[in-house]
């Protein structure tokens, strides 16, 4: 059970096994995608036919588009971290001001306010989606039908994409910057206000600084939900896919191993960001 | 007690706390409390947690608004001024020493506020820590440093903005025991150094009667006694001072005869116990001796006793051997009370054993009795 | 405590005021008033164009049309066997995680579980279809391994919608677990064998009562996930997939049926609340307790 208990030998052997059969599970796919993302072949299938960059660096010359001449997948790549840069920044603006709210203030109705926050974390991806997606339609029929005012962004766009995701990714932003200004030792505050301080520097000197690590795994946390999510924003979505919605379209009529290539890239980001963030959580832990 | 340290007769008092009262609810906190504090003096309010002497700081502070009173500091009323424009520091209960930042800037946060520039601030801040005994810490990050170097980085942060009066919220509560009897040491040796007036709060009696000039015993939002040291221990205005103030043992029962200023006490099964009244009581009241353990002498035969002590018999049921603190726990023989008596340094009885017999007895000026409430 | 000296009422009430604003705005314009709208929606039927009644039309089809509801609780059911398939595989290495492996070594495990999923779901996805098209990897290396004659198509079976669910679900699960398992105190486990306990014994009265809280809200993530995924059914189980939220998206893109998507997305939440308020109710836990556990 634990090591201070005796285990028998059978038992560590099966320990090791399903460490190993586990990890295999959780990689094999991963692996997969990045290997075939050098196949010789126009597909992203066995049996292995050489290696290649064409699907990085191919042109249409050539007959195969790669992932850097792909003006298409480039694009959705831009618009995905447009629309995640506009999420992470309202996400961890609103979170923060979420958390000052809950964890300082007294007012009616706290407590229903407080559950209300939550639901958005239980609301199933899709239904957010259509739920916003019918009533910005109501709101931009409205508009037009009294002012005669086209309200373009309340249509299916890259605004109700953002609006869509921000609406559950604020409630995580939320949980975590309110987690830790709830472990936050109140008499620094009154401390820095006995030195002289007045409230927006104590705010500025003490406050901000010691939520800080907060608020970046957070902001981190909304890119990259963002970035990966598809639910809501198939739903919301009009004529400018981000990369998600757009690799699916590929991936349903059998697509070239370029969003293999694209995958890699990905891959290669995401691990770049955790361990810039890992490294930082580290050192700010060993300090 | 340095030069500072000596009130100029005719100074303001830096500190002037004027019926104070603060209700949290139907709760009163602190109840009319008025006292003064001189220039330079080392001030302490002592009391049990819960008695409200952390509300009386914090309103002192800023933090809290008086319901009633008023506080002046040097001389000017605080009545609507703001903590951070009061012209008093705190080191914090547990320090609350700033981590995002160093030991330096702890100290410079308040020279910053004040927009100091940012070299005159270095300046300062590592003079500071040098008279501290901290010089040469500023780069280092404050969870560095050792219980009791924090506590002088917090003294110093408050102590570089030169304020009239310091107020220290049990601020050695969090230190174990060595470290704290070194740190009272060094506190007071601090503030004969900077000879700014402290202001100091705590439930350690002997912290209180150790660093203190004067102190106030804080009881349930009101002050019991406010005096010196010495006052305190040796002449308690209330049961709950003598109870609260050094070890002392307290024997209840009625008063049976008052002879001028004495008083016999039936403390059970008719043991009579003479002592001094603090105030007059009348035969058949209920009343509280306190005799302190020092205060009583062991012999082995009455003969032994000082002339003119009455003399009492009990025996041993422990012997609490603690240094220069030793003591014997005894049982009066008639009334089968427990009693406290301290051991004679000349080691004389330390051959007691529990079950052994023994006798005692005290001058009745040192002991004193008050009427029971 | 810091009452009146931290300002006067007026601006006490101002910063609430400002904090209360973004809260509220997001709370009522992108979560209860589309809520309210979507149900405005379900209850309707179109008589005539763009003119509307009151009506129990939607979920009279839902209910009158067997495929839809057959959808539905093959949805509900697939989701539910997800979920206790997530949690036996996810158990055993939350407990090496925080039982057995030691300082680095658990930091690392814990570290390469989580790597996965900071990659798209997308992605992963990609990775199932090339191992387990007929074309893909699997099928080729059971063909070398003589163990088929023809290479055979591995996707489009419910097994393949269920391993993708649960690959994709382990994070929500390994994290919670882990989180509940090591506030285990070791010494627990040790009194109780030190009493005469076994294995099983210990697992069933100490480790599982403690670590209930991170058990239901695993189940409670995974389980609103997998009811709401969309991506992984659809493309690892084709047209056999019959996933729910399909059927709302035919309703609400493709067929623009918005009366009748809105009435399939209703009963999509309502299962997916009821389901949290049973795991809730049945593990005895607070909604926000386990919330902040995720």
């Amino acid at each position: 059970m634990i090591p201070s208990l005796p285990r028998p030998a059978w038992l560590r052997a099966a320990t090791g096994l399903y460490v190993g059969a586990f990890l295999v599970f959780l990689f094999l796919p991963l692996t997969v995608v990045a290997v075939f993302a050098f196949n010789n072949a126009p597909y992203p299938a066995p049996p292995w036919h050489g290696f290649t960059l064409d699907w990085f660096l191919g042109n249409e010359a050539e007959g195969r588009v790669g992932l850097f001449r792909d003006t298409e997948l480039l694009g959705s790549i831009w618009t995905s971290c447009t629309v995640a840069l506009w999420v992470t920044g309202l996400s961890v603006v609103v979170g923060t001001a979420n958390a000052f709210l809950m964890e300082r203030e007294k007012f009616p109705g706290k407590g229903v306010l407080s559950m209300l926050m939550l639901t958005p974390l239980v609301i199933p991806g899709v239904i957010l989606g259509i739920s916003i997606l019918a009533f910005a339609s109501r709101l931009a029929d409205l508009c037009s039908d009294l002012f005669g005012f086209d309200a373009d962004f309340l249509r299916p766009g890259l605004p109700l994409v953002v609006l869509g995701q921000f609406s559950y990714i604020v409630a995580i932003a939320t949980l975590t910057i309110s987690a830790r200004l709830k472990r936050f030792d109140r008499s620094l505050e009154d401390a820095a206000l006995n030195l002289g301080a007045s409230h927006m520097a104590v705010l500025w000197n003490i406050t901000l600084p010691y939520l800080r690590p907060a608020i970046i795994g957070s902001a981190a946390i909304a890119f990259l939900m963002s970035f990966e999510n598809f639910n809501t924003t198939l739903m919301l979505v009009g004529s400018d896919a981000p990369l998600t919605i757009m690799m699916y379209g590929r991936m349903r009529e059998g697509a070239t191993p370029v969003l293999n290539a694209v995958s890699l890239f990905l891959m290669t980001a995401s691990a770049v960001l955790a361990l810039t963030l890992l490294r930082r959580g580290k050192s700010a832990q060993a300090s | 007690m340095s030069a500072a340290g000596t009130p100029a007769p005719d100074a303001a008092p830096d500190l002037e706390v004027r019926a104070v009262t603060r209700r949290f609810a139907a709760h009163v906190a602190v109840n009319a409390v008025s006292f003064s504090v001189p220039r330079g003096s080392f001030f302490s309010i002592l009391g049990p947690s819960g008695c409200g002497k952390t509300t009386l700081l914090r309103m002192i502070a800023g933090f809290i608004q008086p319901d009633a009173g008023t506080i002046a500091i040097g001389g000017r009323d605080m009545a609507r001024v703001p903590p951070n424009r009061r012209p008093v520091n705190m080191v914090f209960q547990h320090l609350a020493l700033f981590p995002m930042m160093s030991v330096g800037e702890n100290v410079a946060f308040g020279l910053a506020r004040r927009g100091v520039g940012r070299a005159e601030r270095q300046k300062r801040a590592a003079a500071m820590l040098e008279r501290v005994g901290l010089a040469g810490a500023a780069a280092k990050r404050t969870d560095e440093l050792s219980g009791g170097q924090r506590q002088r980085v917090a003294i110093a942060r408050s102590m570089v903005l030169e304020p009239t009066l310091l107020l220290l919220d049990e601020p050695l509560g969090a230190l174990d025991l060595k470290l704290r009897e070194h740190m009272k040491v060094e506190l007071k040796q601090l503030q004969s150094a900077f000879g700014t007036t402290f202001v100091y709060i705590t439930h350690d009696q002997s912290e209180a009667l150790v660093l203190s000039d004067r102190v106030g015993v804080m009881s349930q939002g009101h002050f019991e006694q406010l005096g010196t040291p010495q006052e305190l221990y040796y002449a308690p205005a209330t049961a709950f001072v003598a109870g609260f103030v050094g070890a002392n043992n307290r024997l209840s029962g009625t008063v049976r005869t008052v002879e001028g200023g004495l008083i016999d006490i039936d403390a059970g099964e008719g043991w009579k116990v003479r002592v001094r009244a603090h105030a007059p009581l009348t035969v058949g009241a209920a009343a509280q001796a306190f005799i302190r353990p020092e205060a009583i002498t062991l012999a082995r035969t009455p003969a032994e006793l000082p002339p003119g002590q009455s003399a009492h018999s009990g025996e041993v049921t422990d012997m609490l051997f603690d240094g220069a603190n030793s003591a014997v726990l005894l049982r009066e023989a008639q009334s089968r009370r427990e009693l406290r008596i301290a051991l004679p340094q000349t080691g004389a009885f330390a051959d007691l054993r529990p079950g052994a017999r023994i006798c005692f007895g005290f001058d009745p000026e040192r002991g004193i009795g008050f009427a029971a409430t | 405590m810091s009452d009146a000296a931290a300002g006067g009422r007026w601006s006490r009430r101002l910063v609430l005021a400002l904090l209360l604003a973004p809260a509220l705005l997001w709370l009522l314009t992108l979560i209860i008033l589309p809520h309210a709208d979507l149900a405005v929606l379900s209850f309707r039927e179109r008589v005539a164009p763009r003119e509307y009644a009151p009506s129990l039309a939607q979920y009279r089809t839902f209910f009158g049309e067997p495929l839809y509801w057959h959808v539905f609780v093959r949805t509900a059911f697939m989701s539910a066997i997800a979920t206790l398939v997530t949690l036996l595989l996810a158990f055993p290495i939350a407990w090496i995680i925080a039982k057995l492996a030691r300082g680095r070594m658990s930091a690392l495990l814990f570290v390469v579980c989580l790597i996965p999923f900071w990659v798209s779901e997308t992605v992963r996805t990609l990775g199932w279809m090339i191992l387990l098209r007929e074309s893909g990897v699997l099928p080729a290396i059971l063909v070398h391994l003589g163990l088929t004659a023809q290479p055979v198509e591995l996707l489009y079976h419910d097994a393949t919608i269920l391993v993708g669910l649960v690959y994709t679900s382990l994070l929500f699960m390994v994290v919670p677990l882990v989180g509940s398992l090591e506030s285990l105190d070791n010494s627990l486990i040790e009194a109780a064998y030190d009493l005469g306990a076994k294995g099983w014994s210990i697992l069933r009265t100490i480790v599982i009562p403690h670590a209930a809280p991170g058990i239901t809200a695993g189940c409670i993530v995974v389980f609103m996930l997998t009811l709401g995924n969309y991506l992984t059914p659809t493309l690892l189980g084709g047209k056999n997939s019959l996933w729910f939220t399909e059927q709302i998206y035919t309703q609400f893109i493709t067929r623009f049926n918005w009366e009748q998507g809105a009435a399939f997305g209703f009963l999509l939440l309502a299962l997916s609340t009821a389901m949290v308020w049973l795991g809730l109710k049945l593990s005895g836990q607070r909604f926000s307790d386990v919330m902040r556990r995720v």
